[in-house]
């Protein structure tokens, strides 16, 4: 919303600065976009006349003129314009001036041999219009030397302001001024309503032709001003329409938009010749269109309000007009509407169109239901004014939709809600500056709200008024007491396990990375996803249009965009939401890491020592298993299977699961037609452990942590090699040797897998440490073989396994 | 005697020929063991006459204490000889790097680590951490935050909306983490004081805009809690998160449907060639939205507004990590390239906390 300095005091009697009212504009929730002054770059150029124009020695088109800028001094200027004439007083300027056409600082040039001083300006050199037929011409009487910025009125800055939607009220000058004069920066100046003096009934009828609710417009008045002369508007008008970025058009349509701008009262004005029996405002049927006044022609449906004479539809109401029915130069009998459309109609309305206008802006945010005839009235006078013309008796179809709406006012809501002391006079006044109206004299206020402000429905409004006008700054920061002198945990076990995965995978080598939400259908469906539950309605592209059921694709996409940047070895993660389905529970947290090339914990490349090599399984698994560890889960206690989904490689990958049904998470290389699919560089590795179904252990009530018992014996260890079927896991020889004996084996470990010409084909040789702890004695060598033979029997009854010779 | 002390000049001056270790236990083995020079003379003892023995004897001896002493003295010097030969073989190029260790390796992304510096803040104020889903219903996200049936927002244009069901309600991804506002009311009683970091999504992308974003809410509920609070709460934020000794701050009145009254805030800042610096100049930049909890939010929750009341706020996670560490582009947030991520992620032991400061 733009408006000039001189346009509001128009409506605010004060002597406050531009500074002043910009600072009260932003305080008072106002907020200024930009102030500019168009008259500045129009300082430097001064009134100047021509004494004498003699032919250019070197050039026919050209002048050779002298130039007096009223410092008596004659200055030779080479000029090129046909109308340059001894006697002419135009607009000059010097060298050093800014031309704002094209931001060029003015020279002294030697133009065909002859040296020119200075210029004289055409209008578009000055971005007044489009003239450029020849340099501007001024009346006798302008002064001679004057600055032409002063000339055409002196400075008039412009002051853009955003308005937030619950303002309709400021959509006008006059609401911005009522404001401000609350604020105590002047004084709201009156504004008497003079009726038109009505010389004869209303030739054109005014109907609502709704059937019962007359809601879309409840309330159309319209007169006929008869006689009017129409075309250009006044200097003064033009200058204020053309300061906010409108173009005048003509006097008829500029009145209206300026009363829009004024009073935030759209109008339309009709040619009422063109106009056919009662102009009425109903529904639209479906078929109907509009050649509307932006030169479209749009499609009306039975959703939308129209303004309708017996011809078909003449306009949008609270949108657009018609084209057809339009004022134009040639317009002798104007018909003037005012009326109020339903707000959110007319949003409907235009945002189905596509349509948007300053009328359709005003009144889909609420216009005064108050202001219908008062606008009415005033355009009336304007055009009576600016055209002349005799006005009709004024009709009104309908009735204003007034809230009439009363508040009771506990005044200490002030201080409840906003911590702020005001005394009980300026609560009252300043409400009563805005335009409410306070009755009763106790602790509750009655206070009635002005028809112009739609937003106010309750006590806290009302607050927000007072707080606003007093000063947002006059509120004092008051510390919050503490609920307990030393803070308690505030994190949540799930809260807990995902700050500590990032920070764990982080320590593996691993970069977080954070990828979008969603991806796309063909990535959701290749990792288990893909339902039309979670598919949007409204993607931003294709390839974003499926909440992500896996981190994998996202972050393997990532991985092959810094492969194309000339990248290599990427090893990244990310620990973030995942969408099962469209339920709230439907969503869990999952930390995914995925290692590219050679990416392992130890580096990756070629390295003197010894290169990288390829990234395998058990790096995925080992991030897995690390990352559970981490997070406080005792990993012995899970069982590592075989059926990882779809998306890995059957053969190199594996599922992290407590039983079939509590599946912590995955690992493996991906699946190789998955990569194709997902046109990423392999080898490429996976694990994703959802966090959320990581068991919580029970709460303690002790944090101690269970005795140690330390072995006073020593422990001893004894190496097995055994030869088995290559398919048989180490896992299960392990296991196997692990349950031999409970009480007495600590621990067993792979330290060999070989397969090779020592062994025969399809078996393999595993070779085991096993470290036993004696806890009451020291082991004999009887106690060792004992012992060494149940492994060997454990082992072999579980795989088959036979003790290597 | 002087074959005595001819064979101890032998031996000696073998001892001092000796190179190493080994040559030193031959010359010892050939003069003190069994077979050895010395040996054979002491043999010859029984021999002599009864009145040479002693005195032979003795010179014998001493000649052997002396044999021992110098084999002792040239072994020491041979030992410090063969362990500085050792160390200078051993020596190796140390210019030579290790293996990347994973621990320079790992970064955490600034979306990450901004969430642990404000939750680092705002738990030390008694706040909790509260999260709802992403995929929201129509009333949590614009009904019950008081958002009128024709709202804008609602459109397509602005939100991300899934395909309606069969009952004609349609979910949708949510646009600002208020949600998490009013489930948070549902859930507990007062008093509540929680933030909610998350992500949102609007239907929106060009040179400063990302259909995917993070915003933190902020919400306190109870009996006393009033504007005065909310602005000590939000410019004691700002310091701490900033990391500077004041900040000015400029409340704007402004409009959310949720909040009465609404404002926007502005922090005082100082720009200098595209670096923007808090606490310090005279510019203002407009940093977060906040406002008291609309007397509908609070009824719609089955509160009684004239009883309860509170504030809650709102602000951009990705925005205000740009100002502080002075990333340029949001986009390049979510683009995972890895150079960024190294540039402007955090060190996985980076931990932010009050008492060892945010950042380092």
């Amino acid at each position: 919303m733009k408006f000039t300095l001189s346009w509001l005091k128009d409506h605010l009697d004060t002597e406050a600065s531009l500074d002043d009212v910009v600072e009260a504009l932003t305080m008072v929730g106002l907020e200024v976009e930009s102030v500019s002054d168009p008259m500045a770059p129009l300082k430097p150029f001064r009134i100047a006349r021509i004494v004498t124009a003699d032919k250019h020695p070197n050039a026919d088109k050209l002048k050779l003129l002298a130039v007096d800028a009223g410092d008596g001094n004659l200055v030779q200027v080479v000029c090129g314009a046909p109308n340059a004439r001894a006697g002419l007083k135009g607009v000059f300027a010097l060298p050093g001036v800014t031309i704002p056409v094209n931001g060029t600082v003015l020279e002294v040039g030697t133009i065909r041999g002859v040296e020119s001083r200075g210029m004289m300006c055409s209008e578009r050199e000055l971005l007044l219009s489009d003239e450029h037929n020849g340099i501007i011409e001024l009346p006798e009487d302008a002064p001679l030397g004057m600055s032409f910025a002063d000339y055409r009125g002196g400075s008039d800055p412009v002051i853009d302001i955003s308005i937030t939607p619950n303002r309709p009220d400021c959509l006008g000058v006059r609401g911005v001024a009522r404001d401000l004069a609350a604020r105590g920066l002047g004084r709201l100046k009156a504004d008497p309503l003079k009726p038109a003096v009505a010389k004869f009934a209303s030739p054109t009828a005014i109907e609502l032709r709704f059937d019962g609710d007359t809601s879309p417009c409840p309330v159309f008045a319209g007169r006929v001003v008869k006689g009017v002369k129409n075309g250009p508007s006044p200097q003064w008008l033009q200058d204020r329409l053309k300061a906010i970025g409108l173009r005048p058009i003509n006097a008829l349509v500029d009145i209206t938009n300026y009363i829009t701008y004024d009073r935030g009262r759209p109008l339309h004005v009709y040619d009422a010749d063109k106009v056919t029996g009662p102009i009425h405002a109903r529904l639209g049927k479906s078929g109907e269109s509009l050649a509307a006044l932006d030169g479209k022609t749009y499609a009306i449906d039975e959703t939308m309000c129209v303004i309708a004479d017996d011809s078909g539809v003449l306009g949008l109401g609270g949108v657009m007009g018609g084209e057809t029915s339009g004022s134009s130069e040639n317009t002798v009998n104007v018909l003037i509407e005012s009326a109020y459309f339903d707000p959110n109609r007319t949003a409907r309305t235009g945002r189905k169109l596509g349509l948007n206008s300053d009328a359709r802006y005003r009144f889909e945010r609420g216009i005064d239901p108050a202001f219908v005839v008062a606008g009415l009235e005033l355009a009336t006078q304007m055009v009576i004014d600016l055209c002349g013309g005799e006005a009709s008796e004024l009709v009104v179809a309908g009735k204003e939709p007034l809230r009439n709406l009363v508040i009771d006012f506990p005044l200490h809501e002030v201080k409840r809600l906003s911590g702020l002391t005001l005394s009980e006079g300026a609560i009252t006044t300043t409400l009563e500056a805005l335009g409410f109206g306070v009755q009763g004299l106790g602790e509750t206020r009655e206070v009635s709200v002005p028809s112009w402000r739609p937003d106010v429905h309750g006590k806290a409004d009302l607050v927000e008024e007072v707080v606003r006008i007093a000063g947002l700054d006059q509120v004092k920061p008051t510390p919050l007491p503490r609920l307990a002198s030393v803070g308690a945990k505030v994190l949540t076990p799930l809260q807990i396990r995902t700050r500590r995965a990032k920070r764990a995978l982080a320590t593996r080598g691993l970069v977080e990375a954070v990828t979008w939400s969603f991806v796309s259908e063909a990535q959701a469906t290749a990792f288990g996803g893909g339902a039309a539950a979670v598919r949007l309605a409204n993607p931003i592209s294709a390839d974003m249009s499926d909440m992500r059921p896996s981190l994998i694709p996202g972050l393997a996409a990532a991985v092959q965009r810094n492969v194309d940047r000339g990248l290599s070895n990427i090893a990244i993660f990310e620990v973030g939401q995942v969408f099962a389905g469209d339920r709230p529970q439907d969503q869990t947290i999952v930390a995914t890491a995925v290692r590219q090339g050679t990416a392992t914990i130890d580096g990756s490349g070629r390295h003197w020592s010894g290169n990288a090599k390829a990234v395998s399984v058990h790096d995925a698994k080992a991030d897995a298993v690390a990352l559970l560890e981490a997070l406080g889960f005792d990993t012995s206690k899970a069982q590592i299977t075989r059926n990882a989904p779809a998306w890995f490689h059957p053969g190199r990958s594996g599922t992290i699961q407590l039983g079939p049904q509590t599946v912590l998470g995955h690992f493996g290389e991906l699946h190789p037609a998955v990569l194709e699919a997902l046109k990423v560089d392999g080898p490429l590795v996976a694990m994703e452990i959802t966090l959320d179904r990581i068991p919580v252990g029970k709460a303690k009530a002790s944090k101690a942590k269970p005795a140690l018992n330390l072995s006073a014996f020593m422990p001893v260890s004894r190496d097995f090699a055994f030869v088995v079927d290559d398919g048989v896991e180490a896992g299960k020889i392990v296991k196997a040797a692990l349950g031999a004996d409970k009480k007495l084996i600590a621990d067993a470990r792979v330290f060999d897998v070989y397969r090779g010409e020592h062994v025969e084909p399809g078996k393999k040789s595993l070779a085991i440490e096993v470290t036993l702890s004696p806890a009451d004695k020291t082991l004999t060598d009887e106690d060792i073989e004992t012992v060494s033979k149940a492994i060997v029997a454990a082992v072999a009854k579980a795989t088959g396994a036979v003790l290597r010779g | 005697m002087s074959d005595i002390l001819d064979l101890e000049a032998s031996i000696l001056r073998e001892i001092d020929a000796a190179a190493d270790e080994a040559a030193l236990e031959t010359v010892r083995v050939a003069a003190l063991g069994k077979q050895g020079s010395l040996s054979a003379l002491l043999k010859t003892l029984g021999s002599l006459p009864p009145e040479d023995r002693k005195s032979y004897g003795a010179a014998v001896n001493e000649t052997r204490d002396r044999v021992t002493s110098a084999l002792s003295t040239r072994k020491s010097v041979l030992k410090a000889a063969a362990l500085e030969a050792r160390l200078k073989r051993e020596t190796v190029d140390i210019t030579l790097s290790g293996r990347t260790d994973p621990l320079t390796a790992g970064r955490i992304h600034p979306v990450s680590q901004v969430i642990d510096e404000i939750t680092a803040i705002f738990a030390d104020m008694g706040f909790s951490v509260a999260e709802g889903p992403d995929i929201e219903t129509d009333h949590y996200n614009f009904t019950s935050l008081n958002f009128p049936a024709d709202h804008p927002a609602r459109e397509m244009h602005d939100t991300f909306f899934f395909n309606p069901k069969e009952d004609g309600s349609r979910l949708l991804l949510r646009t600002h983490t208020s949600p998490v506002q009013v489930r948070t009311m549902e859930a507990q009683k007062p008093p509540i004081r929680i933030i909610a970091p998350g992500r949102t999504y609007r239907c929106d992308s060009d040179a400063t805009h990302t259909p995917m974003f993070h915003q933190v809410e902020g919400l306190v509920i109870d009996r006393t809690s009033h504007f005065g609070h909310l602005k000590w709460i939000l410019e004691e934020f700002l310091k701490a998160f900033f990391e500077v000794d004041e900040v000015k701050t400029r409340f704007r009145p402004s409009f959310f449907p949720f909040t009465e009254p609404s404002m926007e805030v502005d922090v005082g800042c100082k720009r200098s060639g595209g670096e923007i610096r808090i606490g310090e100049g005279d510019d203002w930049l407009e940093i977060l939205g906040c406002g008291m909890v609309h007397p509908n939010v609070i009824r719609a929750v089955g509160l009684d507004p004239d009883e309860f009341q509170g504030f809650a706020w709102g602000m951009g996670i990705d925005r205000i990590a740009m100002l502080k560490y002075g990333m340029p582009d949001l986009r390049a947030f979510f683009d995972a390239d890895v150079r960024w991520l190294n540039h402007y992620g955090f060190r996985p032991l980076d931990l932010p906390s009050l008492f060892g400061g945010l950042s380092s």
